[in-house]
């Protein structure tokens, strides 16, 4: 039941703001004070893991090269998959930011009667990772419109293009439906594959029930329950926020609370959790690294100096004991008078 | 720190990303949205706060009610009969489309495409 409390915890989450911000008073605390302090948290602790994992040595080259390494001159060097330079690197991490391309080495094994093992390409992973990942980028970008004014052309650019399809109104966005089917896949995957639910914990089950609450919350506020979903009154305050003079001028139906306050849980919890691999990412040694540990020394931070010390100054400090105690040394003592 | 040189600017960037809408609002923004509201009509075909909530909704199922079915039967309320027409009814009372319908769209970044396919009204005179 590892996905049960996770699941508790987000409504537990949802009913909380939607009854505290019944009582009159509470919009400020839900709709200001929260936000702010969400925000200072995910800043704040962003930038606190990322210069806790700056100040790690790394002790040793480890990139994970899994293709020919640079050898010689008639053997195919794979420059992708083992970069000796940075600009090999660079393509390398590149490619692995935008399109997840490690995935795509995702492996299913499976033992059949015999025993056989057999392995074959899982890219499912893959797959729904970079839908989900690509829709919520989108979904940021769109959420803009509501925090910038005048609205920039590339903010209206995207959203144009999300609710290309003009289904219904307000118009339908792609990246509303594509969300909800990657969230449900990727949990999904967590349930149905055995090995992957037996090693999936709840910090792993926790973050994709609260970004599906925020994004139903945001679905329904949309579409469904639109009463008091006052738009302009939501980008006053959102505005206000940002230009750090919020007000709260009319009333918003507390779905639209339930909404914020799920995101501020999320920004907030963003910095302590596995979520981090948003700038982990680029931190990886065994991506970031390259593959040339017999081009260049590595040297581990945390060698202890040691001074070189050749056997003839070693023999110069201990010479009259090496004598006195009858070792043949190469140079004599000097002799007395 | 070690690499302090690419992670810096890195995180730099990331802050910066992360707050571009306090250093693109200047601080200020731009003022709400003031819609005009028409000054003789008293009554809507539903009450403010619901044609506030679904107007969208309603002029969508208009459209295909009229279009696409051919239902034109005008609707009633309150003893009155509304034709269901953007064009006809809804632009009757709210004559202008900057003043009214833009008002609020501009500031929320809303792009309706009624105007695709329907010529705006001339905008009345000050």
């Amino acid at each position: 039941m590892k996905y049960a409390f996770p699941l508790a915890a987000v409504i537990a989450l949802v009913l909380c703001a939607l009854i505290l911000v019944q009582i009159p008073g509470m919009q400020y605390l839900f709709g200001v004070v929260i936000p702010y302090l969400a925000m200072a948290l995910f800043l704040g602790g962003f930038c606190y893991r990322i210069i806790h994992w700056g100040k790690s040595p790394v002790p040793f080259k480890i990139p994970t090269t899994c293709g020919q390494g640079y050898s010689l001159p008639w053997i195919k060097h794979d420059k992708l998959e083992a970069p000796v330079n940075t600009a090999q690197v660079v393509a390398r991490m590149f490619l692995e930011i935008v399109l997840f391309r490690s995935l795509w080495r995702n492996t299913k094994a499976t033992v059949y009667a015999g025993p056989k093992l057999t392995y074959e390409s899982s890219k499912w992973l893959w797959l729904f990772g970079i839908v989900f990942h690509y829709s919520f980028l989108v979904i940021i970008i769109r959420h803009m419109r509501l925090f910038l004014a005048p609205v920039p052309g590339v903010v209206s650019l995207v959203e144009i293009g999300d609710s290309l399809l003009q289904i219904g109104a307000p118009t339908m966005y792609i990246t509303d439906v594509t969300i909800v089917l990657a969230l449900l896949c990727l949990f999904g995957r967590r349930l149905v594959n055995p090995q992957v639910r037996y090693i999936s914990l709840m910090n792993d089950y926790f973050p994709l029930f609260l970004i599906l609450g925020v994004v139903l919350t945001g679905i329904l506020m949309r579409f469904f329950l639109r009463t008091d979903m006052d738009i302009n009154a939501i980008k006053q305050l959102a505005v206000g926020l940002v230009t750090f003079s919020p007000t709260i001028v009319a009333k918003i139906n507390p779905l639209f609370y339930v909404h914020l306050f799920l995101v501020c849980v999320l920004l907030a919890y963003f910095p302590f959790s596995k979520l981090m691999h948003m700038g982990g990412v680029f931190l990886s040694p065994t991506r970031n690294l390259a593959n040339d540990s017999r081009m260049k020394r590595h040297i581990n931070p945390w060698n202890p100096e040691i001074k070189p010390h050749s056997y003839a100054s070693y023999e110069d400090e201990f010479r009259e004991d090496m004598v006195e105690q009858g070792i043949p040394v190469e140079k004599e003592l000097p002799s007395q008078g | 720190m070690y690499d302090s040189g690419k992670i810096i600017p890195g995180l730099i960037i990331f802050v910066l990303l992360v707050t571009i809408p306090i250093w693109y609002n200047h601080g200020a923004g731009t003022e709400p949205p003031k819609p005009v509201l028409p000054k003789d009509a008293k009554a809507c075909v539903l009450p403010a706060a619901e044609i506030r909530a679904t107007h969208m909704q309603l002029l969508n199922d208009w459209r295909d009610e009229v279009l696409r079915d051919g239902k034109r039967a005008p609707v009633l309320v309150d003893g009155k009969q509304y034709p269901k027409s953007l064009m006809l009814n809804c632009m009757k009372c709210h004559t202008s489309q900057k003043r009214f319908c833009d008002s609020c769209h501009t500031y929320a970044s809303v792009r309706p495409y009624c105007w695709d396919c329907h010529l705006a009204p001339v905008e009345p005179v000050e």
